[in-house]
């Protein structure tokens, strides 16, 4: 049933550019699935290890500006791609360690104080960043001979990234890794009493996230061929962890539906609603509400529930003859 | 030398705004342990709602940070009532509730009062400037530290000196035990919860001639009032009050020395003083 699901849903989008109808929805597209990305990054440390990061967009944003700051040097796409990825691990590796310290809302606080250093040197280390004025690139790159220029191109390109990262990320959540990491979640005392090193198992998981948010952030930065330091704004790690949560945390396709849902309602509903921050402001208000852990997880709940329902109505009558 | 003095005056001012913003943000997280990111919110619609009784109805300054600090406090109190109450405990709720109520706000606020700034004017006897040992300072900062300086002394004497204050120190130290002896925790829950409104919308207010108000504010203020709480340690209202001034003094001598490393400078502290004593300089060890 599962992968029948996801079979559709992969011809669904495999064919997509022939039926949106116009490169404009084809990109929303390539930003709904480069959002779900970063989602599914940032998931990794929210659903499977309980630590709510705060700072992630500056974990995206380094990987951007390395790959930018690169270019602008004369280096070529594969080195400042190597160069943007490299940066991001070691600064990913320089959070955990600091952030590691606690866990709860004092993990927040840590992740959101070094989000927030990174933007302030984005923003004001002029020199290197440009400013608010942002980096550029004059072109996309063009792996094993294929053009990344054209929205079709560059859409199938995050497509094939979006796949990889489900299954990596379903991978390691079915790994023997990964259960011990829901071990440290719900259990750390037990954990550490079993002899796990909870510490170091936190630790990988935060590289793990930290690698896709600069895959995310790569691809963000192509796709635009711009960065500048709103991408590491407070509002944008907040934006994505609002995905995770809203879509339904520690699960596989929640982070998706949560991108899907931030996305459309940033750049198609807002040319219809002109409160459209208002609306997704109650749509969030609503889903706590109504399902607290999620939309994914909520609608299979409703539909389960009614499924159920109908069973049991088809059932009573032969039961009362 | 006269840079020096006006940086620190300007530093001591916004420290005593960011205590009257912080100081119910630390109890209701010491508290409730909520991280309630619409405090930012607060700060913004207090500054609107003054701002427009004094603009619009021409209601005196005082009167009119009184009524926004009223109707803030009223706001809030609904807010913890009806969508909060039901999501103790779920973190990654409140953080979506919070930001989700957080947008609304500020795209209401866009409506009403549209994207462009409102300024205030200080009250007519403070426009002035007022000389002390010959050197010359701006009536209304000082007025602000004043008026600052006189909430935190009374919240230390509500929270030191009454019966409600030993109550909701036993809540923030220990809910459950406090349940246990008696204490109706989730009334202070509402009453802390709408006294930190309150005094973040009479703080937006006292801001509004200093800072004037805009669309943005909210999120402007909410990672300083964060970096506060976490200086000061959850909880603490004096934690709260040296770390306002903490932040005030490093935002201000910040932006004016080295402007290219003005944040760096802000979170930098911050994050050493975390790892080194996670629970902020004044807050207790969480049990």
């Amino acid at each position: 049933m599962k992968r029948l699901a996801f079979a559709a849903a992969l011809i669904l989008f495999a064919t997509a550019p022939f039926w949106v109808g116009g490169s404009f929805y084809v990109n929303i597209l390539s930003q709904i699935l480069i959002g779900a990305i970063f989602a599914l990054s940032l998931d990794v440390l929210v659903g499977y290890a309980g630590l709510i990061s705060l700072g992630h967009a500056g974990l995206f944003g380094v990987a951007a500006y390395g790959v930018a700051i690169a270019l602008n040097a004369g280096l070529g796409h594969l080195a400042a791609v190597a160069i943007g990825l490299g940066l991001a691990l070691a600064v990913t590796a320089l959070f955990a360690v600091l952030a590691l310290r606690t866990t709860g809302i004092g993990f927040m606080m840590i992740t959101l104080a070094l989000g927030q250093i990174l933007w302030g040197l984005a923003y004001r280390w002029v020199d290197l960043t440009n400013g608010d004025n942002g980096l550029g690139a004059s072109s996309r790159p063009t792996p094993f001979g294929f053009s990344l220029a054209a929205p079709v191109a560059f859409y199938y390109a995050t497509l094939i990234a979006v796949c990889l990262a489900l299954v990596a990320i379903a991978v390691f959540t079915r790994s023997a890794f990964g259960a011990s990491l829901k071990g440290t979640r719900d259990q750390p005392r037990r954990m550490t009493a079993l002899g796990y090193h909870v510490w170091m198992i936190r630790f990988f998981a935060f590289l793990f996230s930290g690698f896709w948010s600069a895959i995310a952030g790569i691809l963000f930065f192509y796709y635009n061929q711009f960065i500048s330091p709103h991408a590491l704004a407070l509002s944008a790690s907040a934006e994505v962890l609002l995905m995770v949560i809203a879509g339904g945390s520690a699960t596989l396709y929640g982070p998706v539906a949560g991108a899907a849902l931030v996305v459309v309602m940033k750049s198609v509903a807002s040319a219809y609603i002109a409160r459209w921050n208002f609306a997704l402001g109650a749509i969030f208000v609503a889903i706590v509400l109504f399902m607290p852990e999620g939309l994914v997880p909520g609608t299979q709940r409703l539909l389960r529930r009614g499924f159920n329902a109908q069973r049991s109505r088809a059932s009573a009558p032969a039961e009362g003859g | 030398m006269s840079l020096w003095l006006i940086l620190t005056v300007n530093s001591v001012t916004l420290g005593g705004l960011l205590f009257l913003l912080s100081a119910g943000f630390s109890l209701i997280f010491g508290l409730m342990r909520i991280p309630n990111l619409t405090h930012g919110s607060f700060f913004m619609l207090g500054a609107y709602l003054g701002a427009s009784l004094v603009l619009y109805y021409q209601v005196d300054f005082w009167l009119a940070a009184l009524a926004a600090a009223v109707l803030v406090a009223v706001f809030g109190g609904v807010l913890e009532r009806f969508v909060l109450r039901r999501l103790a405990g779920a973190e990654q709720a409140q953080v979506l509730v919070t930001l989700g109520v957080s947008f609304m706000v500020a795209d209401l606020c866009l409506m009403v009062w549209t994207g462009d700034p409102l300024s205030i004017d200080p009250p007519e006897a403070l426009s002035g400037a007022a000389r002390i040992l010959g050197l010359t300072f701006s009536s209304f900062r000082l007025a602000i530290i004043f008026v600052a300086l006189v909430i935190a002394a009374a919240l230390w004497l509500l929270l030191d000196g009454t019966r409600l204050g030993a109550m909701i120190r036993a809540g923030v130290d220990d809910p459950q035990m406090a349940r246990v002896c008696g204490i109706r925790v989730s009334h202070l829950f509402t009453i802390v919860f709408c006294l930190g409104a309150g005094l973040a919308g009479f703080a937006g207010m006292m801001g509004g001639p200093i800072l004037s108000v805009y669309p943005g504010l909210d999120s402007d203020m909410l990672p300083l009032a964060l970096v506060v709480v976490i200086l000061g340690g959850t909880g603490s209202l004096l934690g709260s009050l040296v770390g306002s001034f903490v932040v005030g003094f490093l935002y201000n001598f910040g932006q004016a020395l080295v402007p290219e490393l003005a944040y760096f400078v802000l979170f930098l502290p911050m994050v050493l003083i975390l790892v080194a004593r996670p629970q902020g300089l004044f807050g207790r060890r969480a049990p």
